[in-house]
């Protein structure tokens, strides 16, 4: 019997031959991934070296990376000071790929990895994040883990206990008709299969709508598999990827791919075709609550948001502001636009798309993981409606309990602000 | 034996658990204090201490989905709760596991609160209803991280096993 992409991938990592669905492996990490919970995870590290007479030093400060995204520039001198404190450690530990508050390298995490290079097909990638599955898009079995299990990684450099996944193909055919993509792919498998629906499994992504998709389409997939509870998705890696790496992450020479053997055991495979996929919409305060844009069109909004690691790259902002431009948001409602790294800020700055969205009246923000949490900027009052294209609408996610949430994609987004009610993208406009 | 002090829903989010708000608290000793934040009267019983070591929470499918913020699990252990769910999310199920929350994965469970349950090897009692509900059990590879007294201690065991391998080399 033939393997999975990512039981090819954990047989690699753990030197073995070949392993299938439900083994226990110890898989060799090539990326490890924190953000601000680098904090946490530092005191953990330090705990396991306690009483050992050992000197706490990572494992391999070459694939230790920390990005700080989620409270950036500090919203208050609690975290202020515990970037100081893994600013001090960075430096004591010479990790290199740190990516510190800055206009030019900064950024959401999931997208500094991809765009740094950092991410290669094949490898395994550990976050303290749960949307680390993201960097499935480029072809790596990628799952996010909590900061105990990452200080275990950053001294031992191997996940332990990891059980293989078992995989469910999503076959996806197709073209997507206009104002519709891949956040409403991702959002309808998800209202399929439900939040639970993909627990404990990798989703695998196949056919000619994904072969034909940007690394940027991907990387919405595999962001929000997690979503239906899933370990990771993956994207087997190809020439898109190649190119992606070539072209936007400045990485020379031929990439390894990682093919799913033609007789690999699949849990489930789900069939999608998107040619008459409308828009989609997942409704408070779940994120498999996804219905039809039409069926909740007029709903009122008070904050429309665009970014975040699922949809803040430069395709997403193209898409808003072809929609935004000349046009004016509505009056009651605050539109906030995230780019997702200072490269793609600075990309689209270059394009006139940020003239474009401070025209229309938008407010655009530094990137950074801000409102999708409520940890940072763009809080939402008491009972207050907000659509965004972030990834989560957990009752309290954006910062108040009473608030709602609706989730959708760029250009459901842009239409909606214009209107200030939801709105399908696809009627006309003057 | 432990009262039921919270029953809950499907797919209760680790934003409901700790909400994102107060992530920049990251110590052990420190974060049961934002333990279920937004469920003010449930959040004032924890930190007047009026909830008692052992109480159980009972809950449906998913308990623990979303973001991987071990706050929600180091929250909860810093109230001595248990977590009785027909299932967990992945992320949590792991985190809980690596810090000793105490978690049972009993897929049929019912109970109302302030029902009575035990949990007795493989199964759950409710001792109030009388029913009694089999637990599924962890997968070995994960049991050997709750015998070691969870993920630090194991880690640090396998870290001097390596080292001490490393200078017999």
């Amino acid at each position: 019997m033939g393997m999975t992409v990512v039981e090819k991938i954990l047989a690699r990592a753990s030197g073995r031959a070949g392993v299938r669905a439900g083994d226990v492996v110890e898989p060799a990490v090539d990326l490890a991934m924190s953000h601000e919970n680098a904090a946490l995870v530092i005191n953990q590290f330090l705990e396991i070296y306690g009483g050992t007479a050992l000197e706490p030093l990572v494992w391999d400060p070459s694939r230790v990376a920390i990005i700080f995204d989620h409270r950036v520039p500090a919203e208050s001198a609690k975290t202020a000071s515990n970037h100081k404190r893994v600013r001090e450690f960075v430096a004591k530990h010479a990790i290199s790929k740190f990516h510190d508050i800055r206009g030019d390298t900064g950024g959401i995490c999931h997208q500094v990895l991809p765009e740094s290079g950092y991410v290669r097909p094949g490898s395994v990638v550990v976050g303290t994040d749960s949307h680390t599955t993201s960097h499935g898009a480029l072809g790596a079995f990628a799952f996010g883990i909590g900061a105990t299990e990452m200080a275990s990684v950053w001294a031992l450099g191997a996940a332990l206990n990891v059980e293989v996944p078992g995989t469910i193909r999503v076959e996806v055919t197709g073209d997507f008709p206009p104002f519709v993509g891949p956040k409403d792919l991702i959002l309808h498998l998800i209202g399929r299969i439900s939040a639970q629906g993909a627990n404990f499994k990798v989703i695998e992504f196949h056919g000619k709508t994904i072969d034909t998709m940007s690394t940027s389409g991907r990387l919405v997939l595999c962001n929000m598999a997690v979503e239906a509870g899933a370990t990771s998705g993956i994207v087997p890696a190809d020439g898109e990827t190649a190119r992606y790496l070539r072209e936007e992450a400045g990485v020379e020479g031929p990439q390894p791919a990682t093919a799913a053997d033609p007789d690999a055991s699949y849990e489930q495979i789900v069939s999608i075709d998107v040619s008459s996929l409308v828009p989609q919409v997942a409704c408070p305060h779940t994120v498999d609550n996804v219905k039809p844009v039409t069926e909740v069109a007029g709903t009122k909004v008070d904050q429309v948001v665009i970014g975040s690691c699922t949809n803040g790259r430069l395709d997403d902002l193209e898409v808003a502001a072809g929609i935004l431009r000349g046009r004016k948001v509505a009056r009651g409602t605050r539109m906030l636009i995230f780019p997702a790294s200072g490269k793609i800020y600075a990309q689209a700055l270059r394009k006139g798309l940020i003239a474009d969205f401070m025209a229309a009246g938008a407010v655009v923000m530094n990137p950074g993981c801000g409102p999708c949490l409520g940890v940072h900027e763009g809080a939402l009052g008491d009972n207050e409606t907000a659509l965004s294209t972030t990834n989560r609408n957990f009752k309290g996610r954006m910062g108040n309990s009473s608030a709602s949430v609706y989730l959708c994609s760029p250009a459901v987004a842009a239409a909606s602000a214009l209107d200030g009610v939801i709105t399908d993208p696809r009627k006309g406009r003057d | 034996m432990g009262k039921v002090v919270l029953k809950l829903e499907d797919d209760i989010s680790t934003d409901v658990i700790y909400p994102g708000r107060y992530m920049a608290t990251v110590l052990p000793s420190e974060t049961p204090r934002f333990a279920f934040a937004d469920m003010t009267d449930f959040n004032g019983a924890l930190t007047a201490g009026r909830v008692p070591p052992g109480s159980m929470i009972v809950a449906g499918k998913n308990f623990g989905c979303g973001s991987s913020r071990e706050q929600a699990v180091s929250a909860l252990k810093g109230h001595e709760l248990t977590i009785v769910a027909h299932s967990f999310a992945r992320i949590f199920l792991q985190n809980a596991i690596n810090l000793g929350l105490r978690i049972v994965t009993a897929p049929g469970i019912e109970a109302a609160g302030g029902d009575e349950m035990s949990v007795r090897g493989e199964t759950v009692v409710n001792e109030t209803s009388g029913a009694s509900y089999p637990v599924v059990k962890l997968p070995q590879a994960r049991q050997a991280i709750i015998d070691a007294g969870g993920l630090i201690p194991f880690t640090r065991k396998r870290l001097l096993q390596k080292k001490s391998g490393d200078s017999h080399n």
